[in-house]
């Protein structure tokens, strides 16, 4: 059993974080979040420059030959610094379904391009009302010619407004839930017939709602096979989830750490507050959660080659952990920073507001609660 | 034992519940759910309370208040949270205002109380500085006694719609060589005094709702202090009672599950409504027999409080678990909302916004109402004030 990191993986580890130590300091994230378009639009070649977004993918197509861990790594020092660019749908979802489902000239097309900074993905998975369920489609495809048609509408898609190309779950055959009939398109948004409607969210990012309308996408741009899409679906969100969690870990560290140095000199009633034990020992619940977080997100990313039973109970059951453990560490942190963790001004609330919202993403407690259970 | 309501109590609640309706106006419950909200709209249902004399139940009738009894004033909280009035501002009402006539001279009472029934005077709360949160006590605003005035210099901080305010009530040493709580004095401010100066503090969900509030030799005519000087730790303790008291919250707070519950019919997981999964639903009925347990929890206050007995330590547990409580609908609010918690669509209009009409601001509204076990006296310091006074730990 070995949990230490490899040379080039912690070489990796702390390229990234001295990049965005001198690149994306709390003031540059608030600048830039606020300033259209949403980000300084510099990092994303600055990330294929550090060897980032090729770090994971294959060597025949222009990658690293590294895997989850060099992702999860990458992940939990960009959720240190709060980055809001889509590393996730990009590399994680993007080109990890692209090289294990691709055709060859998929892959030969698109895997060099993004592992070189020049395309960005985005995941249209969700629908209005599909809420967390992946099958739940309504987005359908038919076959017209030797291609299929688009029409639908995909709900909250992050990093959408910064995307040129979309990975697309839509419905070939059956009803609304069923498993089978789901396939995915790789979709150019700049498509004849694709609408998008930008928006910030709560957490600093970008997103759109997409809706398709007539959109012609040729058979060369399908993932994997036709109707049979929900499995790597289900891979390429179990690995985001994982990434997910790494990303959430990073934020919690600085939750935590912060919290901690802040209770040494915030002095009330002549001490400083973190000489309370009640405080203490919230702090120490906020420190364990966070080390259990870190535990599980290690355990998803070297499961996600495991079958695919064994995989989902692995990213449910750390998702589970780090939808609680965020909403415990983000709250608390608040909480015991007093006002001053209400305000805009300083970093806390704005960890807390991305921790509160990775819960959401891919799944919350109860559905991932209910997901582990089934397959107990 | 009896926790039901007489005749003559129902025919109350249904005088109040008409009065509402006739008077409660759409335009006035559309103005309070814009996200950027104006003056008047904070005063409108203020002013046609006061227009019907209902303004501040809880006054003694020779101030201004109705003389209902503590179930009468509890039938009217109920009403006017079952009909999502507008929240009375509690500065002036039922915190500045009780200080005035309990321990203020009659120039004092004649001069203030009547402008703050009618509105016409809109107060906020100078405690907090920024040294000073739940050790209000080592408070530094200093005023200097010079002749008939006293010159004012600090900072107040947390200070609720300061930006709105015609006056400020503020807590300052007039001691400083004083044991902590013995030279605190109790000053009103008019803030159109020169050398004040307001400052936002813009908060989580990008709301202006506390401010800074810098005092620069600022000069307070000492008719403006209440009571005796170094005297006002018992006038400001006296202000905190009654400020931790209202925020329990249970009417406003059974509305706002009600509401949760429409939500949460809405909403669908795999076509099932989501309140009717196992796990929704069970988390919805904890927190109704959550709130079930303040309910009577209050109940035995008020019911204490109506044989004259004032609220005691027990009303921090109402600050506790009102709070949390609070905090916890709106939890399950943006579990339900699912994905479309995701967009800040503040700036669109009505019929703009990204997702369903109930998912817009539910995060947000999440953000900010982490205030609420930090404001009023953190829950941590309610729970000192519980231990102490009440274990004797």
């Amino acid at each position: 059993m070995d949990f230490s990191f490899s040379e080039e993986q912690t070489l990796l580890r702390n390229s990234v974080a001295k990049f965005l130590a001198d690149n994306y300091t709390f003031e540059n994230w608030r600048k830039f979040t606020r300033a259209e378009p949403g980000r300084d639009v510099a990092n994303w070649q600055h990330f294929a420059e550090l060897g980032l977004l090729a770090a994971s993918l294959p060597e025949d197509f222009g990658g690293l030959g590294g895997g989850a861990v060099d992702n999860m790594i990458v992940m939990e020092e960009f959720g240190k610094a709060l980055v809001v660019e889509p590393f996730v749908s990009t590399v994680v979802v993007g080109a990890g379904m692209i090289a294990r489902d691709g055709a060859k000239e998929l892959k030969d097309e698109i895997l060099p391009k993004i592992a070189g900074g020049e395309s960005i993905v985005a995941f249209a998975f969700a629908e209005p009302k599909s809420r967390f369920n992946l099958a739940d489609i309504s987005t359908t495809a038919k076959k017209q010619g030797s291609g299929y048609v688009l029409n639908g509408h995909k709900a909250v898609v992050i990093g959408a407004p910064w995307a040129d190309t979309l990975v697309v779950t839509a419905r070939t055959a059956g009803n609304q839930r069923d498993e089978t009939g789901v396939s995915v398109f790789l979709v150019d948004k700049k498509t004849k017939g694709v609408t998008t409607r930008d928006y910030p969210t709560v957490d600093g990012l970008r997103a759109s709602e997409v809706t398709f309308e007539n959109v012609e996408v040729p058979a060369s741009r399908v993932i994997g096979q036709i109707d049979n899409g929900l499995a790597l679906v289900e891979r390429a969100a179990d690995e985001a989830i994982a990434a997910h969690c790494a990303e959430a870990t990073g934020a919690m560290k600085v939750l935590v750490d912060t919290t901690v140095e802040y209770s040494k000199t915030r002095k009330q009633f002549g001490v400083p507050i973190g000489k309370f034990q009640a405080l203490q020992h919230r702090m120490v619940d906020m420190f364990t959660s966070y080390q259990q977080s870190v535990s599980m997100t290690l355990m998803v990313t070297l499961h996600l080659d495991e079958a695919p039973a064994t995989r989902k109970k692995a990213a449910s059951a750390a998702k589970v952990q780090i939808g609680r453990a965020g909403r415990y560490v983000g709250q608390e942190a608040v909480q015991i920073h007093g006002g001053i963790g209400m305000t805009d001004e300083l970093n806390v609330g704005h960890y807390f507001k991305r921790v509160t919202m990775i819960d959401t993403l891919f799944g919350n407690v109860d559905h991932h609660l209910k997901r582990y259970a089934s397959l107990s | 034992m009896d926790v039901s309501f007489s005749p003559e109590e129902e025919a109350f609640r249904q005088e109040v519940r008409s009065f509402i309706e006739r008077t409660f106006t759409p335009e006035m419950r559309d103005a309070m759910g814009e996200d950027v909200r104006s003056k008047d709209s904070y005063l409108a249902w203020h002013k046609a309370l006061y227009k019907q004399g209902w303004v501040a139940p809880h006054w003694p009738k020779q101030y201004g208040g109705t003389g209902w009894n503590v179930t009468q004033r509890y039938i009217f909280n109920e009403e006017n949270a079952r009909a999502e009035t507008t929240p009375i501002l509690p500065f002036g009402v039922s915190m500045v205002g009780p200080v005035i006539f309990t321990f203020g001279n009659d120039e004092q009472k004649k001069k203030y109380l009547p402008r703050i029934l009618s509105g016409e005077d809109w107060w906020c709360q100078g405690y907090s500085e920024p040294g000073s949160g739940s050790d209000l006590a080592s408070l530094r605003t200093r005023a200097v006694r010079e002749g008939d005035h006293y010159i004012v210099n600090g900072q107040k901080t947390w200070t609720t719609l300061a930006q709105y305010a015609d006056w400020i009530f503020c807590l300052v040493r007039t001691d400083p060589n004083a044991k902590q709580q013995e030279g605190i004095s109790f000053l009103l401010i008019d803030m159109k005094t020169p050398g004040i100066t307001v400052k936002p503090i813009i908060v989580l969900d990008g709301a202006h709702e506390v401010n800074e509030v810098f005092f620069d030799n600022v000069k307070v005519p000492v008719e403006n202090r209440i009571g005796e000087e170094n005297k006002g730790w018992t006038y400001a303790k006296f202000l905190l009672v009654n400020e931790r008291s209202g925020i329990a919250g249970v009417a406003r707070s059974k509305k706002a599950i009600e509401r949760l519950k429409e939500i949460s019919k809405a909403e669908t997981l795999d076509g099932k409504p989501l309140i009717k999964t196992d796990e929704f639903a069970g988390k919805i009925a904890e927190l109704e027999i959550d709130l079930t347990a303040l309910e009577y929890t209050e109940l035995r206050t008020l019911a204490q409080e109506s044989k004259g007995q004032m609220a005691g330590p027990e009303s921090s547990i109402l600050k506790i678990k009102g709070t949390e409580v609070q905090q916890r609908i709106i939890e399950l609010t943006l579990e339900a909302v699912g994905y479309y918690g995701y967009p800040d669509d503040r700036k669109l209009g009505d019929n703009e916004y990204i997702g369903p009409d109930y998912a817009h601001g539910a995060a947000g509204r999440y953000f900010n109402m982490r205030k609420a076990s930090i404001y009023g006296g953190s829950n941590e310091i309610q729970r000192n004030i519980i231990a102490k006074a009440v274990l004797g730990l």
